[in-house]
């Protein structure tokens, strides 16, 4: 096919460029800019180099709340995954069954985020809540305004409440697209129901899993809104994870400068994560 | 090794049927110990429902399946023993040749040494030996095909091996190698095997009993020869040879047959004729141009090198007369003759013998 040459074709692409350099490289750049100055208000900079960010990368502040999102995100995929999985072979594959369950899984996922929030909180106060007084009532000594293992806790069991549902969605689809074939094949074979899952579903189901994998870890690595609402990032700074602690230096304390060097930071870590995610698949796509 | 019994079998997909909804309705088969067979019919005529009944898969709505004159009907899979190879090649990506061919052996607990000689007796006989140790999902569809096959053969206590038509995914030229391999091994292990097919040559190449099914129902069991010879349904007089059986309406008066204004002698003995439809059926192969006979105009000839099939045109309908290259055909109008041994009558489909 031959190309026709028509420079008038760059005016298509305009409003595309307007659009994302208003949405994302001049905010981006902004924070470039911050980042590399001290500024006193009034547009008044002064050059300050890489202070910020070697003062961010040292801080034990930043180590603190990195460790508590490895920590965090770490553990909501050890349940989300498996339990999304394990959701996800039980759910029926055909009859009336189907669309109760879909729609039923679909729900959590319909709730705005700060509702969530709103609802754990209320769902897991010790006084008035559900999980909270019964937690109580049964002799447990719960209150996760005031334990760092509690609001832990609650915040957990609401990521998983959340976004279990996502992984059990893809999940089912990926479990759904094998062939009857392959089934027949390993009762034919004499395959147990582990070595059946083991080699026909599990390997099946790669692609979505690390879709799944993939996506819960971007969402848990950049969580806000939940455990803003929830917690605040409390007790004291026990569930105060990257992007609370980075808003809490931002606009609580504005500081700036430490605040645009810890998003760049903390950009870049999710960007790499990304990418080593991205080239693995694609190296195990080339494969097979 | 067992000799099936199939008694009485009919099934449907939907749990309250009607007649309507048998997708199989009343098959009763012998197979002997040993020998090969086909389900020879066209896509949807029951023939993949009837194997996944036989080999456990599928519970039947009606009726008994006996290996060996046991009852098997309530028996899944496993407990029945047999192997079933399907259409498109099922193998466990993740394992290499060597895990895949040993799975089923593997899942039956038989010892290392064992397992190790099974494995590579079978790849030697499918020439999968050097690639033993790469991962199965790099392989070609014709050597992951080669691997179900294997699955299916590495055991030696089968009562009996399954193939859902499983040369479909398979390129024309390794058709023919794999057909012959599977017959070879036929004859070397000498197993129970059927084989569902759609496709003709298939079937009448691999089997010494061809079982032709038509909507649900077996219409002839026969050696090759006799369902060319012999049809005993229109349905198989069309179905095999290319081109097909000629199916002729015709009037039966006073024990004559009569076609086209000509009385046609047939070796069908017609003593009643209580049918609603009663048709004449006579193959290409087996009518010749004469001076006298049957008055027709040729339409079309087409030479396929070996042989012209001839399109002629007779009181509106269309008679495919089959000759050899070097035949003459006249053109125009000409006299057709129908073999006397090789013409029979068919009284609602069915033949008058």
């Amino acid at each position: 096919m031959n190309k026709t040459i028509n420079q008038k074709a760059w005016f298509f692409v305009v409003p595309v460029f307007v659009l994302v350099a208003f949405n994302a490289a001049i905010p981006l750049m902004t924070v470039v800019n911050y980042s590399f100055q001290e500024t006193f208000g009034n547009n008044v900079f002064a050059w300050e180099g890489t202070r910020w960010f070697k003062q961010i990368l040292l801080s034990e502040r930043f180590h603190d709340a990195l460790g508590r999102q490895i920590a965090f995100t770490f553990i909501i995929l050890l349940i989300q995954i498996p339990l999304g999985i394990g959701i996800a072979l039980t759910m029926p594959k055909k009859g009336w069954g189907v669309p109760v369950c879909l729609i039923l899984m679909s729900m959590p996922l319909l709730i705005p985020w700060n509702v969530v929030g709103a609802m754990w909180n209320i769902f897991a106060l010790p006084d008035i809540g559900f999980l909270g007084y019964s937690l109580n009532a049964i002799g447990f000594d719960f209150n996760f305004t005031q334990q760092p293992g509690d609001a832990w806790f609650t915040t957990i069991l609401m990521d998983v409440w959340h976004w279990t549902s996502l992984v059990v969605l893809l999940s089912y689809a990926g479990l759904n697209s094998i062939q009857p074939a392959y089934y027949q094949a390993a009762e034919i074979d004499g395959a147990s129901r582990w070595a059946t899952f083991r080699y026909i579903e599990l390997p099946k189901m790669k692609k979505v899993l690390t879709l799944a994998i993939l996506l819960r870890f971007m969402d848990s690595f950049m969580i806000y809104t939940e455990p803003f609402v929830l917690t605040g990032g409390g007790p004291g700074n026990a569930t105060a994870f990257l992007s609370i602690d980075l808003v809490k230096m931002a606009l609580g304390q504005f500081d700036l400068g430490p605040a645009a060097a810890m998003s760049l930071i903390y950009f870049f870590i999710v960007l790499l994560v990304c990418w080593v995610f991205y080239s693995l698949m694609m190296k195990n796509e080339v494969k097979s | 090794m067992a000799k099936i019994t199939l008694n009485n079998l009919s099934h449907s997909y939907v749990s309250n049927y009607t007649d309507a909804d048998l997708v199989l309705r009343d098959v009763n088969i012998d197979w002997k110990d040993g020998g090969a067979y086909a389900l020879l019919g066209p896509s949807g005529c029951g023939k993949t429902t009837l194997l996944n009944i036989i080999s456990g898969l599928i519970k039947p709505s009606k009726g008994d399946i006996l290996f060996d004159d046991k009852n098997v009907t309530s028996l899944n899979p496993v407990e029945r023993d047999i192997a079933q190879i399907f259409q498109f090649p099922v193998i466990y990506d993740t394992m290499t040749v060597y895990d895949n061919l040993a799975f089923p052996l593997k899942n039956r607990n038989l010892s290392d040494t064992e397992i190790d000689s099974k494995v590579r007796e079978i790849a030697e006989m499918l020439e999968l030996t050097s690639t033993l140790d790469n991962r199965a999902s790099g392989l070609t569809a014709d050597g992951k095909q080669k691997i179900s096959l294997g699955r299916g053969l590495v055991r030696s206590d089968v009562n009996v091996i399954m193939f859902d038509e499983p040369l479909t995914v398979i390129d024309p030229h390794l058709k023919w190698i794999l057909r012959s391999k599977l017959k070879e091994l036929h004859q070397k292990i000498n197993r129970t095997m059927i084989y569902v097919t759609h496709d003709q040559t298939e079937a009448l190449t691999f089997a010494d009993q061809v079982v032709v099914m038509h909507e649900g129902q077996i219409v002839q069991t026969g050696t090759p020869v006799e369902l060319f010879e012999k049809p005993k349904h229109t349905f198989v007089g069309h179905f095999i040879g290319s081109p097909g059986m000629n199916i002729l309406p015709c009037q039966i008066k006073n024990g004559q047959i009569n076609f086209a204004g000509q009385e046609i002698q047939s070796n069908s003995n017609i003593k009643k004729n209580n049918f609603q439809k009663t048709q004449l059926g006579i193959r290409p192969e087996f009518i010749n141009f004469s001076d006298k006979g049957i008055p027709v105009k040729i339409k079309r000839v087409s030479n396929t090198g070996r042989h012209k099939i001839i399109d002629t045109e007779c009181r509106g309908g269309t008679i495919k007369v089959l000759s050899n290259a070097s035949t003459e055909i006249p053109s125009g109008s000409a006299h057709i003759n129908f073999d006397q041994k090789y013409t029979f009558v068919y009284g609602d489909n069915w033949i008058i013998e």
